[in-house]
């Protein structure tokens, strides 16, 4: 295993942690950006705990604010705050909101969670770095879901006319939104040609695999004019196959089933965990 | 007290030129002044300022609820946006954007609503606010201004561009009644006291500061001696101003062009029903949409005149006799 299979794993193990003290919450949306959440982190981003105030640090906005678990973990492991945090998600008084808080949690770049949102201001910080010649990267995931939102495909063609080929847009294309199949209610029919139509560089990857998210961020960076959109094609729950299978998936209060499921699956990760350090 | 001396006449510029100019002024001194617009640049007539400044002018298109996002954007990478477009569209069309991107996430925007409430003329109700004041009033730690002549509104843009935090300016885009000499100051958290008087205090912001004057000086032809003020900042309020007015006058009339919910008529009487009670009256629209019109006939329809506020400075001294 290498150190990006190894952080991936951590952070899924911290993303059901974290979610299995609470007791409840958004595990399916959590889980299925983890694989994305580690390239970015591990890989690809020029980010660090030492470079918040780097005007040339790399940005990342959870437009789906609802993931902000999995976000939590991969701060954690970079460094950003102590382990022990997690344990506080959602708690009275804690730093670490269901939504992310960019006033609360270290590593944090923006407030987001009500959905449509984030894009436009990830759009906002890219056109900005773009006018000030700052040649850094901007990053956002949006849900399949969250797409339902207007202000989306405003801040989409905005993003295009202003040719912001360092903003990269990753669609958790999950298939399900909270009240069900995102086909059923309202059919999204196909991401690549909507963004595509709208001006954007585009693939389709499989959202559960470390190389092709790599392959297609280094496509995409070969991009001088069009704006990147990776469509990740997740599933709900990705990497823990109980939950994948659950049919309501979105936002979890474990039955005792359940709850089996996930503590087995926690020891299964904490076992491939533990003995090495993540080198990230 | 002291009262601020006035100086008469029209405004020789329209609150959009003033606009335009100052944030050419602002945008050239310091190039994190970013100016965003939706679609209404030649409304408010930064379109004449921007091949000056190409580099600072945004145009969203016709994209409020993203241009939200966007200035949320240029702020959280240190530039200092303002944001313009009238002033249903900045607040209750992207009411939650400026919620929570901008003000929830603490960030640094300047909103400029422009087409004050009537003043929208024949855009019709679609188009016209009686409701940003206190829609922008809700936003905690938000500042919220009404601007009333030229001379304020350049010195409030100037003002709001050296403070951290989200600060709103409501006002008209053509020309104001000149009240103001170009050397006078409009600290936060302040009103001005334009007449003194004994009888009734006046409470005014925006285009309703004209006629508060007009009807205190019908109200003297009665021998009625009425006290006015320039509420210009809306949050905070000047509350010993308030306390002021209230102790001496023992009867307050607010005179907004805006809903009497939420507004000015709402934040005076918050202020002073906690501090210093008094009978009071709330000139503004009452249950109302907006509508299409000239600004004279729309302030007859709504009662948004000077001799709308004299008439309710009788009824209650009637009354009280």
């Amino acid at each position: 295993m290498n150190d990006l299979e190894r952080f991936r794993d951590k952070i899924r193990l911290w993303t059901l942690k974290q979610l299995n003290h609470l007791g409840f919450g958004h595990y399916g949306g959590s889980l299925s950006i983890v694989e994305v959440l580690a390239v970015l982190y591990g890989k690809i981003m020029n980010i660090s705990p030492g470079q918040m105030n780097d005007e040339h640090r790399d940005r990342f906005v959870l437009s789906k604010g609802h993931g902000g678990p999995a976000l939590y973990a991969a701060l954690a492991i970079k460094g950003f705050f102590p382990y022990e945090m997690l344990y506080t998600l959602n708690q009275n008084g804690t730093k670490l909101p269901s939504h992310p808080d960019r006033n609360l949690t270290p590593g944090v770049e923006m407030t987001t969670g009500s959905l449509g949102q984030g894009i436009s201001v990830a759009v906002g910080i890219a056109l900005s770095q773009k006018l000030s010649n700052i040649p850094s990267y901007t990053y956002t995931i949006v849900g399949d879901g969250e797409l339902n939102e207007g202000q989306c495909w405003e801040a989409i063609q905005f993003a295009a006319h202003h040719k912001l080929h360092r903003l990269f847009v990753f669609v958790d294309d999950n298939k399900k939104q909270l009240d069900g199949w995102t086909k059923d209610i309202c059919d999204p029919i196909d991401f690549v040609e909507k963004f595509r139509s709208f001006g954007f560089w585009t693939c389709r990857v499989n959202g559960a695999s470390l190389e092709e998210i790599e392959a297609a961020i280094l496509e995409g960076k070969k991009q001088s004019k069009k704006p990147v959109a990776i469509i990740l094609d997740t599933i709900k729950g990705q990497g823990v196959p109980y939950l994948e299978q659950k049919e309501d998936n979105h936002h979890i209060r474990p039955s005792a089933e359940d709850q089996k499921a996930i503590e087995e699956a926690i020891l299964e990760l904490e076992q491939k965990c533990s003995s090495e350090e993540v080198n990230v | 007290m002291s009262t601020t001396p006035l100086q008469f006449g029209l405004d020789e510029k329209e609150m959009r030129q003033v606009y335009a100019e100052t944030i050419l002024e602002l945008a050239q001194n310091d190039p994190s002044v970013i100016a965003l617009e939706a679609d209404l640049m030649s409304s408010i007539s930064t379109n004449k300022i921007q091949p000056l400044i190409p580099n600072q002018i945004i145009n969203c298109g016709i994209m409020e609820a993203h241009m939200m996002g966007v200035a949320a954007g240029f702020s959280l990478t240190g530039k200092i946006p303002f944001v313009h477009t009238f002033a249903q569209f900045a607040t209750r069309r992207a009411f939650d954007q400026l919620f929570v991107s901008c003000a929830y996430a603490r960030l640094n925007v300047k909103i400029i609503g422009s087409d004050a409430g009537v003043t929208a003329e024949h855009n019709g109700g679609t188009h016209m606010a009686f409701e940003d004041l206190g829609l922008m009033r809700l936003i905690p730690n938000a500042t919220v201004y009404e601007a009333s002549d030229s001379t304020m509104f350049k010195a409030l843009l100037k003002q709001i561009y050296g403070e951290y935090g989200i600060h709103y300016i409501r006002t008209i885009r053509k020309k104001a009644k000149r009240l103001y000499s170009s050397s006078e100051q409009f600290p936060k958290g302040k009103g001005k006291l334009l007449r003194d008087g004994k009888d009734v205090a006046i409470v005014a912001s925006g285009i309703m500061v004209e006629e508060a004057l007009k009807a205190s000086d019908l109200l003297a032809n009665k021998g009625i001696e009425a006290m006015v003020i320039d509420m210009y900042s809306i949050k905070p309020i000047d509350q010993n101003l308030l306390i002021y007015a209230a102790e001496k006058t023992g009867f307050i009339i607010t005179a907004e062009n805006h809903n009497v919910i939420g507004g000015l008529g709402s934040a005076v009487a918050e202020t002073l029903m906690e501090t210093y009670p008094v009978s009071m009256y709330r000139i503004g629209v009452r249950e109302q949409f907006g509508q299409v019109g000239k600004t004279d006939y729309l302030k007859e329809f709504y009662g948004l005149t000077a001799e709308h506020i004299v008439k309710a400075v009788m009824d209650k001294l009637e009354e009280t006799e």
